[in-house]
């Protein structure tokens, strides 16, 4: 044994080898990619000089680690590409295509490396041979030099072929260039230990978060708070310097596109042509590694299925090559991913015909699908159109498989299919895995959280425009008009219930079908740290992971898709019939275009009324607004306008006021900002309850909800007189049920309330005494006696049981009613 | 490790736990119930900022709950994830070499699809629970 023998453990060649293999596995795909990018553009010199260096450091690594093979595979493509750098070929499809071969073959063998499986290399010398440059049939230079034993050195050779000979046309887009190139600065980590460092980085959020609460509740100086603040400052960059290490672009997830579509569509004799977009947006690695699979579905299927052959193309009148775009973009908290195509569209009634066909649907409720509902079938496991189930896509591993994928990380897919025109797929990901935006409910005194990108409203039952409703025996509402299903999630879960199921947080799930899960209480927003659940918890079928929000109580974060199965909504073909055929919506259209002031309300929300009833526009003090017996009154070149409003609290010292006038009154609406003038045909969704919301109807593709002036007045006014007309009772002060329970009463008739007869002057209104007390004697003012029981045997025949509210009420306004008269 | 275990006791005997599996012991105090859940999930319980599903061992052995359970819970990680295991009590953790033997007594069909073997300490026979089918639950579960 000499020195210089270098003595490699097992353990060290283990290392080295499942490196070379990862490296190579990585480096490779993106060659794919670069040559394919090359192939295009064939003068990119700087290109191809990327590509040469790729493949040298394979062969380089090959040599150290003793792989003849494969050392011998990358020389030989190494040897081409280094002909074309010095111009001694031409790359053409039949080059590009050996040297991509090559390339899968060294893959191939990096694979069998790490996997210990054996690849005959009989074909390896036909591989090589490819390289060498196909024998031109017109001029026929030297077709010498072919000496060694399949090493291509193409030095004699001086065959000029053209780049795209004619007929093999892979048309050249004019379009930019597919994919920047990319070589930075890298370094491998094991999964697990940036886990940790998430893990660890959001235990710290929570840290922080709790002593965040102590330092509230206790006494704390300046100085600590400050310090306290930089604290947060720090765990806030912190976490997300952390949050994008786990982040990439989606450009890996990309870069095996351009190959693929260029296989798929050779083989299927397409002519396709790809355009990526967005591949510099970020996404969760684990997220991308689980999206690459339905991705590479989906696009097959648009090659496969969606585009047409050439023929077709011609007759549709298309461009020969089939568009394929695909492109990613953030939208707010999630990424979406779209693949678009130009094709044929997706025939829903094809895809209902075989559904009934299959026996998965019974023919009458196919019938009443809507078109989109019929599309949508194309997520039914079990059913394909493809005329012969072509080995690419058909294998029945269906869009049934890729939806379930994509919901698995808790995203959402999306069709959008136009018979003739093509489709455009969208994938909806939340952008990161771990910490996720949620909206806090509770029912039967139990918590949950819903993520908030599967909430579409939330609404408060007995609100305008919500409608609860039964049909068939369940529970529906009917929101602005829109039929859903009703969801009781103490029913689902089992729980007690503690309170009224007040409110409805609309919920939709993958493929836009939506339902409204009925909740006892609506907390809070928070973002909270998602981890997955056991696995005898996520059996439930109805959770998405556990988190641990500030109270440091688990709870549970709800799966909405889960609940609707549980609860037997939307997946059996009655319900989807349901939703199907929604209530024709009644209109009361208002035709014409009309100017329609736009505003935003105090409560944000953005709500428009018709210029024409507006008389002015005016600014106002929040000081100026007065409260009395209920109403707001706004005291405006002193005199005192009644002031309506959407009911949310003026926060701001200064708002603003519509001046609105019926021809003879006169109110204000309480209002934020003005946001618009725009011309509108007023065509409102009106609200089946009467209120201050007339309807709602879509400007700009925003949901707008227009005032109801008629309601406004019927309200505001009303012939209130001011309080110093108010008229005036005289209870008996003799005992404190009369001051505690009797007087507000009286006074919230409109009546101003006094005890004492003689500060009454005299002059009371009307007088309510206990049955059986003494009249008084001055006045003739009508005198209401109050008995103390239900029962009125032995009391005075006119008496009223003190606690008959109505009898009581009715008295007071008759006796109001008279006196104004 | 591999001879290292954890005496306890569950459903009126003593039992062993591998101690490889066993993270700590602690108090479970405060549990969070997880609706819809089997009956062994007795539901959640939060750890310095972990969150753990707590489990009741007595279900999958076939055991009836006499009384209240405690709140003595044995930690331990089963792919990935945690849990705490109730228990009556946790004495302490011995060396006893060799592998588990198949008990001469016979075993009720709980105890037998949840233990894997018996192992001796001073004369007593002690088997040994496997900690992964116990987290699963009763058999008839998975079903």
């Amino acid at each position: 044994m000499t020195p210089n023998d270098y003595m490699f453990g097992k353990g060290d060649m283990d290392d080295l080898l499942g490196e070379f293999v990862a490296e190579t596995r990585d480096t490779l795909e993106a060659l794919s990619g670069e040559i394919v990018a090359w192939e295009k553009a064939p003068d990119d010199r700087a290109r191809l000089d990327e590509i040469f260096r790729f493949v040298h450091t394979v062969k380089g690594s090959c040599g150290f680690l003793n792989l003849p093979r494969l050392e011998r595979l990358s020389h030989a493509a190494e040897d081409v590409l280094a002909d074309c750098r010095s111009d001694r070929r031409r790359p053409d499809t039949a080059l590009v295509s050996a040297v991509l071969n090559v390339i899968d073959r060294i893959a191939e063998l990096a694979d069998a490396l790490e996997s210990g499986a054996e690849v005959a290399d009989v074909d390896d010398d036909v591989l090589i041979a490819a390289l060498r440059p196909a024998v031109p049939p017109a001029t026929s230079s030297a077709a010498a030099g072919e000496t060694s034993a399949g090493l291509a050195t193409g030095a004699d050779d001086r065959a000029e072929v053209a780049p795209f000979p004619p007929g093999e046309a892979l048309p050249r887009p004019t379009a930019a260039p597919l994919q920047p190139r990319s070589v930075a600065r890298t370094i491998r980590l094991p999964v697990d230990l940036l886990d940790r460092m998430m893990a660890g980085v959001s235990d710290m959020v929570l840290a922080r978060n709790e002593l965040a609460r102590r330092l509230r509740d206790g006494e704390t100086e300046s100085a600590t708070e400050v310090a306290f603040e930089r604290l947060s400052t720090c765990i806030a960059e912190m976490r997300d310097a952390i949050t994008r290490t786990r982040m990439a672009r989606v450009e890996t997830l990309f870069a095996a596109l351009p190959r693929m579509v260029r296989d798929v569509s050779a083989e299927l004799g397409k002519q396709v042509q790809l355009e990526i977009d967005g591949g510099d947006v970020e996404l969760d690695r684990e997220m991308i590694e689980m999206i690459r699979d339905p991705l590479t579905h989906i696009v097959r299927n648009a090659i496969d299925h969606g585009i047409e052959d050439a023929e077709g193309r011609v007759r549709a009148g298309k461009p020969l090559a089939g568009r394929l775009h695909v492109s990613a973009r953030q939208a707010g908290n999630q990424i979406l991913i779209e693949v678009i195509d130009d094709g044929r569209g997706i025939d829903g009634e094809q895809l209902a015909e075989k559904a009934v066909m299959l026996g998965l649907l019974p023919a009458e409720k196919a019938a009443g699908l809507s078109l989109d509902r019929k599309i949508d079938l194309i997520f039914e496991p079990g059913l394909t159109t493809a005329r012969h189930v072509t080995a690419i896509s058909g294998r029945g591993v269906g869009m049934d498989v890729v939806r379930a994928n994509v919901e698995k990380i808790g995203g959402l897919i999306e069709l959008d299919s136009r018979p003739g025109l093509g489709v455009r797929i969208t994938l909806r990901v939340p952008l990161t895995l771990t910490i996720i935006p949620a909206l806090t409910i509770s029912s039967g005194g139990e918590h949950f959280a819903i993520p908030r990108s599967a909430i579409d409203e939330i609404v408060r039952i007995g609100g305008q425009a919500v409608r609860m409703g039964r049909l068939g025996g369940a529970d529906i509402v009917h929101i602005r008009g829109q039929r859903l299903p009703v969801v009781s999630l103490g029913a689902v879960l089992g729980l007690a219930p503690r309170a009224d199921q007040a409110n409805l947080v609309v919920v939709k799930l993958s493929g836009g079908a939506r339902y409204a899960l009925a909740v006892e209480a609506v907390h809070d927003h928070e973002e909270l740290v998602v981890k997955p659940a056991a696995p005898v918890v996520m059996a439930c079928g109805v959770y998405g992971g556990t988190t641990l929000p500030d109270n440091s109580r688990p709870m549970l974060l709800l799966d909405v898709a889960g609940i609707a199965e549980r609860a037997g909504v939307l997946r059996d073909g009655a319900a989807v019939v349901e939703l199907a055929s929604e209530e024709p919506e009644e209109e009361a259209p208002d035709s014409g275009v009309v100017p329609v002031l736009l505003f935003r309300d105090l409560d944000g929300v953005q709500r428009g009324i018709p210029l024409a009833l507006v008389e002015r526009i005016e600014d106002c003090f929040a000081s100026s607004v007065s409260n009395s017996a209920g109403r707001m009154r706004l005291n405006m070149d002193g005199r005192l306008l009644p002031m309506l409003s959407c009911g949310a609290p003026i926060v701001e010292t200064k708002f603003r006021v519509l001046r609105m006038r019926d021809g003879a009154e006169e109110l204000a609406y309480a209002i934020d900002v003005v946001i618009d003038i725009v011309p509108v045909a007023i065509d409102l969704q009106t609200s089946a309850v009467p209120g201050p919301i007339a309807g709602v109807m879509l400007i700009d593709d925003q949901p707008v909800e227009f005032i109801d002036a008629f309601w406004l007045f019927s309200q505001g006014l009303g012939g209130e007189p001011v309080p110093e007309e108010r008229p005036v009772c005289l209870l008996s002060d003799d005992d404190p049920w009369t001051r505690q329970v009797l007087a507000p009463l009286v006074e919230g008739a409109g009546y101003n309330v006094v005890f004492d007869r003689e500060a009454a002057g005299g002059k009371a209104d009307l007088i309510i005494l206990p049955d059986g007390a003494p009249a008084p004697v001055t006045g003739d003012a009508p005198i209401l006696k109050l008995r103390p029981l239900a029962d009125d045997r032995g009391a005075s025949p006119d008496s009223l049981w003190r606690y008959d509210r109505v009898g009581l009420a009715a008295q007071l306004r008759r006796h109001w009613n008279r006196r104004s008269a | 490790m591999h001879n290292l275990y954890l005496i306890i006791a569950i459903g009126g005997q003593r039992a062993l736990l591998p101690a490889a599996c066993v993270e700590s012991v602690v108090e479970v105090t405060e549990i969070t119930s997880v609706p819809c859940a089997p009956p062994h999930v007795r539901g959640l319980f939060a750890l310095r900022s972990r969150v753990l599903t707590v489990i009741d061992p007595l279900p999958a052995l076939g055991e009836r709950r006499t009384s209240e359970h405690g709140d003595q819970a044995v930690i331990v990680h089963v792919d990935g994830h945690l849990y705490a295991m109730l228990v009556d009590d946790v004495d302490d953790v011995v060396v006893i070499d060799g592998a588990p033997a198949a008990p001469r007594a016979l075993l009720t069909p709980g105890w037998a699809s949840h233990t894997e073997g018996a192992l001796e300490l001073d004369g007593e026979p002690l088997l040994l629970i496997d900690v992964a089918t116990i987290i699963a639950g009763p058999l008839d579960l998975a079903a």
